[in-house]
Order: structure tokens, then C-alpha cells, then sequence
């Protein structure tokens, strides 16, 4: 583990993007880490990565697993008396993750994001069907028989279907054209 | 009659929750409200859009409230998290000039503005503070008395706060259930997190964190349980055998979207609600003690 000597420090990468404003407010009670359903499963509990995060400890932070197993409770941010957003704090090192290609490799979480935006974007709609199976064909196809007693449950029941809604081909390409200007924009100023 | 914006999201308009929306159009048509539908709406991103792109997943929910028909009335969807995504969004719009600014310039690129204005509501909201417990009881023909039925928040729709209740003890649904004549069961654990999208990535924990709901709801009394959030209803529904199976108990609560539990209040007709889409089936519970 080393220091990193970046200039741009993290802090302010992750200051940058919404929700993560008010990382430097941590006193470093731990409320969000004893409020975590999965600190368990995280390599760096919840008040760890924060401290991280202010050390500059870009790379230990980039890579680590704790953000992919973030349930998006919230329950960390509503009890945080500070008012710092750990949740959206965990979402901002994903996002930067993902965009360097460093995230953790150690869950397939990253793998099931990757699979739902992947609709988002050029759909603009999610199928259900689909992402689950684009989902288990990226990471494990073995997985489906794990699924099959589930899926036939649904399917029997009309609760999945291979057809789904879709957007017309405008609004799609107005989604494109405002993801697209969004990413140029990004979260840093 | 009170008009809203309708925003469905992608599984009650098309995916494994239709029942929430038949039964939702069912419940505005008998409490005068009207719906109207944000015409080519996109998908509000979820956790994993948002996760990956947080300016991005503002622009999504942007894009669809510059869309809505009605601009000076309220924006309601059923899901929480659309909501979350929809609500974060619209406040940060309004409160962080940064953050408009950068939203402003992304959508006027496909030539689009949002003014800021739609107001985000979660249905339940809609249902217990604009339409009133009062004018809810007034149209139960099918009093369920006697049914104890639990209230399962989840997370989203009371976190982080939007201030719509409390965020760890909320007492909407507990006031709905007794207005439709029910006992509404308190349990400790009703806004703990089912385990969201790991009941696909990281099952083991996932049935772990319904394991301790079902026991809380069970312990606590209840014998059905009514939700607000699709992927709630999914995992406690479609996973329930799972936890029973993997932990060597034996669960049989149904979970339904609150609407539906209101539907069969108001008399409506099962089919219309489609209870028969429910894995763990209500019928049994529905039908004790019915005399016919």
C-alpha cells in the first residue's frame, strides 16, 4: 500500500460528483459502518473507505470490493449525523472505478451493472428477461439452472416475457444524444 | 378529480410487477384520480445506472419530467426506486446550480429543457395524504377484518429522507391497513433491505437479510404481507421457497403491492388485480373465514 502523489487528490474527485459533496464533514463515528447490512462482506467497512478516501488512498480505494456490495439501502445516510451521503459516496468511486477499468474483480456485481445499463442506454427501457440472461451469459451461464425453478415460476405466471416495450427510435436517440453530452461534462469540474 | 403525472418504470409497465400497475389503475379509477401516462418515457436507471453515472442518471430523470403532459401537477410512479431516482434528481436540479447547469446543457443538446417545476411523488403518498384514510374507508365494501397483514417499507421509499415518514419507523401503511379494516402488524425489522439485485449476484446473503424479515413479520404475527416496491415484492415473493429450503423453515406469507390489498377491499374483482401472478398465493388467507 502506497501513497499516491496524484495532485488531483480524490477527495476532490469525489467531491466533484453529486452526492458525495460532503465526504470532508466524516467525524469518524463508524453510525454508517454499524448501520450496514453487508460491512461484513466489504473489504473496507463504510467509515474505512472514507478514511481512505481523505488519505488519498486512490488505488487501495479504486479497487477495493466495498462498493459493489453497497445495497443502496441508504440506512448508513439517513443515520450519518453529519450529513455526509455514504451511500452516494460508494456510487462515486464505482463510477470513477468503471471509468479507469480498475473496479474490484471479486464480485460480479460490476458485471450485473454493466448488463442493466447496457439496455439503458441503447433501449432506454430494461427487459427483464434479457438482463438476467446477458447478465448470466458475462459471468456464470451455469448459474441458470440455479435460476430455472424461479424463472419457470415467472414465466408460468406471465411475470416475464422475451417481448418487451420499447422506445421509438427518437427518443432513443435523444437519450444517446444527452448520455452522450452528459459523460463529456462528467463529474469532475 | 385529482390529475397527476404517471411514471411507471420499466417492471410495472412491462416486467414481473403488471399487477402493481393493473391493480394501481384499478384503485384511481374508484378513488377519482387520474393518471396520465409521461408519453416515451426511458428507463429511470435504478441503482445500477445511478451507480455508474450519477450526472447521467439526473439527465434520465430529466428527460422524462421535460416530458411529462401536465406540467403544474405532481409527478407520481409506484416504484421506489424511481422514486429515489426521480425525486434526487428534481432536487438536485432545484437546489445545486452546478448541477442544472450541466443538466440544462446535456439535455438541450437533443434540444430539450425541464423548468424545474413537477413536484415527484410516490404513489402512496398520493393515496394516503391527497386522497385521505377517511375517503379510503368510505369505499371498503369487503371489510378484511380479522386479517393481520404486516407493512413492509424496504428501503427507498423512506431513504434517504424525502420527509413522506419516518425513515426507520414509518406508520403510513400501518394507518391504510386498519382504514381497510385489517390489523395492521407492526414488526421491527419492516424497513430493513431485502438484499436488492443480490438475490441475483450475491444470493447467499441476500436470502440471509429475508430470512430475518420473514422471522420478524412471522414472529411479530403477521400472515400476509403488502409492499410498495417491485423488486421488494419480487424477492420476498419469488425467493420465499429459497429462504425456506436453504434455512430449514417453513414460510407461506404472501406479499402484495399495497394496491392490490386495497383493490380487494374496494370489491374489485381478483382477476382485474391478478393476484394469480402472486408465487406465494393469498387465496387461502383471502377466504378464511368467508362466508359465501
Amino acid at each position: 500500500m502506497e501513497m499516491t502523489t496524484n495532485n488531483d487528490s480524490l477527495v476532490n474527485e469525489i467531491s466533484a460528483i453529486p452526492g458525495g459533496e460532503h465526504v470532508n464533514l466524516c467525524i469518524q463515528c463508524g453510525s454508517c459502518t454499524a448501520s450496514c447490512p453487508n460491512a461484513d462482506l466489504m473489504q473496507h467497512t463504510p467509515a474505512n473507505i472514507i478514511a481512505l478516501i481523505r488519505a488519498n488512498y486512490r488505488q487501495e480505494v479504486l479497487t477495493s470490493t466495498t462498493p459493489w456490495y453497497c445495497l443502496s439501502c441508504y440506512m448508513c445516510t439517513s443515520r450519518c449525523p453529519r450529513g455526509v451521503k455514504p451511500t452516494n459516496i460508494m456510487h462515486a468511486i464505482e463510477e470513477i472505478a468503471l471509468r479507469e477499468g480498475v473496479e474490484s474483480e471479486k464480485t460480479t456485481t460490476p458485471a450485473l451493472y454493466r448488463s442493466f445499463n447496457h439496455y439503458v442506454v441503447n433501449n432506454g427501457y430494461v427487459p427483464e428477461a434479457w438482463f438476467m440472461m446477458r447478465y448470466l451469459l458475462t459471468t456464470n451461464p451455469f448459474k441458470a439452472f440455479s435460476m430455472a425453478s424461479l424463472g419457470i415460476g415467472l414465466f408460468s405466471r406471465g411475470r416475464i416475457s422475451l417481448k418487451s416495450r420499447k422506445l421509438s427510435s427518437k427518443s432513443r436517440r435523444e437519450l444517446k444524444t444527452i448520455l452522450a453530452k452528459a459523460e463529456t461534462l462528467g463529474g469532475a469540474d | 378529480m385529482n390529475k397527476y403525472n404517471y411514471f411507471p418504470g420499466c417492471s410495472i409497465a412491462d416486467g414481473a410487477a403488471k399487477a402493481y400497475n393493473e391493480s394501481t389503475k384499478e384503485i384511481a379509477r374508484v378513488l377519482d384520480i387520474e393518471l396520465a401516462e409521461i408519453p416515451d418515457w426511458n428507463c429511470c436507471g435504478s441503482t445500477p445506472f445511478s451507480s455508474c453515472s450519477e450526472l447521467g442518471s439526473i439527465c434520465l430523470a430529466a428527460r422524462n419530467l421535460s416530458k411529462v403532459k401536465e406540467p403544474g401537477a405532481d409527478t407520481v410512479t409506484s416504484c421506489s426506486a424511481c422514486y429515489i431516482l426521480l425525486k434526487s434528481a428534481s432536487e438536485y436540479i432545484k437546489n445545486d446550480p452546478e448541477v442544472k447547469r450541466k443538466v440544462d446543457e446535456s439535455l438541450a443538446a437533443a434540444e430539450l429543457a425541464y423548468n424545474g417545476s413537477s413536484n415527484v411523488r410516490h404513489l402512496l403518498d398520493i393515496v394516503v395524504n391527497d386522497v385521505g384514510y377517511e375517503q379510503i374507508s368510505s369505499k371498503v365494501t369487503r371489510p378484511l377484518a380479522g386479517k393481520k397483514i404486516g407493512a413492509y417499507y424496504g428501503c427507498q421509499i423512506v431513504r434517504p429522507k424525502f420527509g413522506l415518514d419516518h425513515s426507520e419507523n414509518p406508520q403510513l401503511m400501518e394507518k391504510l391497513i386498519t382504514a381497510l379494516g385489517a390489523e395492521a402488524i407492526d414488526f421491527p425489522l419492516k424497513t430493513n433491505c431485502c438484499g436488492s439485485y443480490f438475490s441475483v449476484s450475491t444470493q447467499d446473503k441476500a436470502l440471509d437479510l429475508m430470512r430475518r424479515i420473514f422471522e420478524s413479520a412471522h414472529s411479530s404475527g403477521a400472515e400476509m404481507l403488502i409492499t410498495v416496491c417491485p423488486l421488494c415484492q419480487l424477492n420476498l415473493d419469488g425467493y420465499q421457497s429459497k429462504v425456506n429450503k436453504k434455512y430449514k423453515t417453513d414460510y407461506k406469507l404472501p406479499v402484495l403491492f399495497f394496491t392490490q390489498l386495497m383493490g380487494i377491499a374496494f370489491g374489485i374483482d381478483e382477476k382485474k388485480l391478478m393476484l394469480k401472478k402472486n408465487i406465494v398465493s393469498p387465496a387461502a388467507i383471502l377466504s378464511a373465514g368467508k362466508k359465501e
